[in-house]
């Protein structure tokens, strides 16, 4: 357990030592999601409707930048040898990694949500169920990415293949997640689409751990 | 982590490892064939062979990193391993590198780096140190483990003289403890009493196909 804490104190001392990586994505998500008002023009009725879309879309593809890395640093510079070897079980470093991820990527990502909902015209009343969505959301986002970096690994053209293997399996995160966020616009209960957002992450939360740190194993052999 | 009972009894006192009939490809390409060593309690050993014999290789599958695909490896004890790489993170200071390593470990991080003069060193971001003093960080995670049995692939690369006598120093009190080592290594080690183990190079052995 110790060592668990330190793999995740550890990659946030390099996040914030690091601190323009972590920017990146985040800068990433609020310039995607300040493109939409400009190709789709800046009918407020319009950009409201589709705000909580737009920030569900961004918010995935913005937890795909930092994914190559994830893995990818340590494999290179012998620290995946050592973790393997000496650290904590293999399921437990691909558990703290994706921790780690989501607290210096789903976490700033969450915060920055309220700022891009608001310019897009989402209403106070529903940015906390937007917000609560996307908590569970970018969780399991963390963990699928987590997942598919640790099965490309070591593999040419990893990063090119990393979306193509994460954006399906997203695909339930997404079709909750923004259903979940548009039920006040709706009036709609958002019980039905949490719960099986809930659900996705509960699945991914044992499963995703386990799978990474197979793939990381096989990575190191 | 790992507790002494994750390994198996040694069949005889201060056994530390058993290599029975490694045999390792890599694609098509036999890269170990039929390897068998021993390590006992006190034993140095220095792994020699052409570049391309499976020096590295060898660690890897005794390290359990890579599986065999014939034979079997037993370890008798815990293992400590230094890679070709350094594994230390640019942007942390010496101390921090080493921070996990210690939690792990038995060995107290001011001791391990007085041992290998690298004391002034400790709040110094990794990017700002030397090859050499890089080896040493490398080294000093080996020290901080307590394991008895190390595994090292080119301990002195990047090292001075000075550097390398006192690498030499450590590696004779680990020995002196009850500890044992495998090195790989192209220059003479300050050691004595060490064991060899010539790996023959395979480059010109038939590739066969696995139909």
């Amino acid at each position: 357990m110790t060592a668990f804490l330190a793999l995740i104190d550890r990659d946030l001392r390099l996040a914030f030592r690091f601190g323009a990586d972590t920017l990146a994505s985040l800068l990433f998500f609020i310039l995607c999601g300040s493109l939409f008002p400009l190709a789709l023009g800046p009918s407020p009725d319009l950009l409201r409707h589709m705000g909580p879309g737009i920030i569900w879309v961004c918010a995935l593809l913005a937890c795909l930048l930092p994914l190559d890395r994830l893995f990818g640093a340590e494999l290179e510079d012998g620290s995946l040898d050592l973790l393997m070897l000496t650290g904590p079980a293999p399921a437990a470093v691909a558990f703290a990694k994706m921790a780690a991820h989501w607290l210096t990527t789903g976490l700033p990502l969450l915060i920055a949500s309220i700022p891009l909902g608001i310019m897009l015209g989402v209403k106070g009343s529903e940015l906390p169920l937007l917000l609560a969505g996307l908590a569970m959301g970018t969780m399991s986002l963390s963990l699928l990415g987590g997942m598919a970096a640790s099965i490309v690994l070591g593999a040419r053209r990893g990063g090119v293949l990393l979306p193509l293997l994460v954006l399906p399996l997203a695909t339930p995160v997404l079709i909750f997640g923004a259903a979940s966020s548009y039920a006040g616009q709706l009036a709609t209960s958002p019980a039905a689409s949490l719960d099986l957002l809930g659900a996705c992450l509960f699945a991914c939360l044992p499963l995703c751990p386990l799978a990474a740190g197979q793939g990381l194993k096989a990575a190191v052999g | 982590m790992t507790t002494p009972s994750d390994f198996p009894p040694p069949p005889t006192p201060g056994r530390l490892l058993d290599v029975e009939d490694v045999t390792v490809f890599r694609g098509d390409r036999l890269v170990l064939d039929g390897v068998s060593l021993t390590l006992d309690a006190g034993d140095a050993m220095i792994l020699t062979g052409p570049n391309g014999a499976g020096k590295s290789t060898l660690l890897r599958t005794i390290s359990g990193l890579r599986r065999p695909d014939s034979g079997e490896v037993i370890r008798y004890g815990a293992l400590a391993w230094l890679g070709h790489q350094d594994a230390l993170k640019p942007g942390l200071t010496l101390a921090q590198n080493l921070a996990l390593a210690e939690k792990l470990g038995t060995t107290r991080l001011p001791d391990a780096l007085d041992a290998l003069d690298l004391t002034h060193l400790t709040d110094l971001p990794a990017r700002l140190l030397s090859s050499g003093q890089k080896r040493r960080a490398a080294f000093a995670r080996v020290m901080l483990s307590g394991a008895p049995l190390w595994l090292l692939d080119e301990p002195t690369v990047g090292l001075d003289v000075a550097s390398i006598e006192r690498l030499g120093a450590v590696m004779a009190a680990h020995r002196a403890r009850g500890g044992a080592m495998i090195v790989t290594t192209h220059v003479p080690l300050p050691l004595d009493n060490t064991r060899s183990h010539e790996l023959p190079s395979l480059a010109h052995a038939d590739s066969f196909w696995l139909s």
